[in-house]
């Protein structure tokens, strides 16, 4: 036994002089065959992932429809998102502010108030519409022409248009401006005349935040439905595991055909969520162009793109390989050889 | 080759089930591993493998202290001994050629040099008609022989065989056993844990006997 103890301490101290992780040996000389036998392992995984897919063609066709609903219900909501945004970003550009004179201020002063306001920073533009000629305007286009010939006197005010420059973008600084012109004592009444402009923005910015909030739910949802598929068959395929990591599997060797089942789900599920949108939005393609004709054609129905198809595509696979991942990440340290 | 050194492992629930286990193999030498059921003999493999850790005491492996193996290069460790089970722990729905390669798959060789070696291996121990049937369609002693073939693919320095025989009649017992043989008389170092006990005395090996988790007789070369 003394001689085995010495050993063990000529043993110990070698240990400790080597790196303490075990030479591995080289595979082979050759770079470009274990390079080319790296890819066939992945070409290996990613066929036979699809294989057992198929194999299985009710339980996988019913994986793959839930995890395409979740991500068509995201994918539609974007959609109608940004058709409705299409409707109001033509109305954006009109920020246009009125200001109705007391009906005692004479077009001559009006006048003088409009040189005035043209001085402000903030302005851009500003127009003075007499009450004569705001009266022919009425007249021409409101269809009363005799009925307001039997008027004494003109009852309309001086209105004085005001543009506010470009940089005024943010809905606070307008009402501020709108604020300040109405204090004027000229002026009875300012008003924005597209306000419901920026009130049907701010609901488009809801909206959209709405949208955001809830894709990333769905996302959700996908990670956990795809985690689940995976741990059952992970579960299912228990025995192999347990055999490839005793004779030596690194848990990347196992997982990655599990990875590129996620891979597969998650594509076939944006395929189909693909198909859905798209039938869907062919479902409301002709109520929207009745809606366009309202518009003067100016609105076209949006579809998804060639590079958001591309995009939908991509998250969905995506979404199917983190949610495998991180079951594998997990179950595979819990899983313990007897 | 393989030394333990005071190993001791401990089970929460079952307590002490290897105590002060202190012994040393060298390269090629062959011997066996007895005593009754529960003596041990399991575990003692499993902390080889790393399948277990020991709870005090060292074990060296070609000079290099299993207790400081990180988790991830275990993997490695494996990759250099060939492990053969009782229950062959075969894949069932894989070829035989599947099963066998399935060492070299994992550590990554070309298709090229698996077959080779595969039939090689599978020429061995005498199974190269059979490569492309499945392991149920071969009988106890063929599928045991698998086992062997996939174990030894790898070219390990080290067998290790937890009960090799147990479902094995005599005649296939000796069978596997030459084989053993045939892989120590080329430098392996080869560890059978057995309760065999004709098959011990028949063949004039070293004997390791465990008896409640102590190394009764053996433990010096």
């Amino acid at each position: 036994m003394t001689r085995q103890n010495k050993r063990i301490q000529k043993l110990n101290t070698i240990e400790k002089k080597q790196s303490t992780t075990p030479r591995v040996k080289k595979v082979s000389d050759n770079i470009f065959e274990k390079f080319r036998a790296y890819l066939e392992l992945h070409a290996q995984a990613l066929f036979s992932s699809l294989g057992k897919l198929l194999k299985t063609p009710l339980t996988s066709v019913m994986t793959i429809m839930v995890l395409a609903i979740s991500i068509a219900l995201a994918s539609s909501f974007y959609l109608l998102l940004n058709n409705a945004e299409q409707l109001t970003g033509k109305l954006e550009a009109s920020n246009q502010i009125s200001l109705f004179l007391k009906s005692n201020v004479s077009d001559l002063d009006g006048l003088k108030l409009a040189d005035k306001i043209k001085q402000f920073a903030e302005i851009k533009m500003v127009d003075l519409i007499t009450k004569d000629s705001a009266l022919a305007e009425f007249r021409d286009y409101s269809g009363f022409g005799s009925a307001l010939n039997a008027l004494e006197s003109n009852p309309l005010p001086t209105v004085i248009q005001v543009i506010p420059k470009n940089s005024l973008e943010r809905s606070e600084d307008i009402l501020q401006l709108v604020a300040d012109l109405e204090r004027l004592k000229e002026v009875d009444i300012a008003q924005m005349d597209m306000q419901w402009v920026y009130k049907l923005q701010s609901m488009m910015n809801l909206a959209e935040q709405g949208v955001i909030l809830l894709s990333i739910i769905l996302s959700f949802a996908v990670v956990f439905i795809m985690g689940n598929t995976i741990r059952l068959e992970l579960e299912d395929r228990r025995d192999e595991v347990l055999i490839a990591k005793l004779v030596g599997a690194t848990h990347a060797f196992i997982q990655r055909p599990f990875l590129y089942t996620g891979f597969w789900f998650g594509f076939f599920a944006g395929v189909m969520a693909w198909l859905i949108v798209m039938v869907m939005m062919l479902i409301l393609k002709s109520p929207m162009e009745r809606l366009s004709e309202l518009y003067d054609h100016n609105y076209e129905v949006l579809f998804l793109n060639f590079s958001e198809s591309l995009i939908l595509l991509l998250i969905s696979s995506s979404l199917g390989v983190l949610g495998s991942w991180g079951v594998l990440h997990y179950q595979l340290k819990q899983m313990k050889l007897e | 080759m393989l030394i333990f050194d005071k190993v001791c492992k401990r089970y929460p629930d079952t307590g002490d089930v290897l105590l002060d286990v202190s012994f040393e193999l060298h390269q090629g030498e062959m011997a066996f591993l007895t005593g009754h059921s529960g003596a041990g003999k399991s575990t003692l493999l499993k902390l080889i493998a790393i399948i277990e850790r020991c709870t005090r005491g060292q074990i060296f492996l070609n000079g290099h202290n299993l207790h400081h193996i990180e988790e991830r290069y275990i993997p490695f460790v494996r990759r250099k001994l060939g492990l053969i089970f009782q229950d062959y722990k075969l894949l069932t729905d894989r070829t035989v050629f599947d099963n066998v390669a399935l060492p070299l798959v994992i550590s990554g060789y070309g298709h090229q040099e698996i077959g080779r070696r595969v039939r090689a291996s599978l020429d061995k121990v005498g199974l190269l008609t059979k490569e492309k049937k499945y392991p149920l369609a071969l009988s106890a002693g063929e599928q045991q022989r698998i086992g062997i073939a996939r174990a030894v693919i790898n070219k390990p320095t080290l067998i290790l065989a937890d009960e090799p025989t147990g479902s094995l009649d005599p005649e296939l017992s000796s069978e596997v056993m030459i084989l053993f043989e045939q892989f120590q008389q080329v430098g392996v170092t080869v560890l059978i844990a057995t309760h065999d006990i004709n098959l011990i005395t028949r063949m004039d090996y070293r004997v390791l006997s465990l008896q409640n988790g102590s190394l009764i007789s053996g433990g010096i070369a």
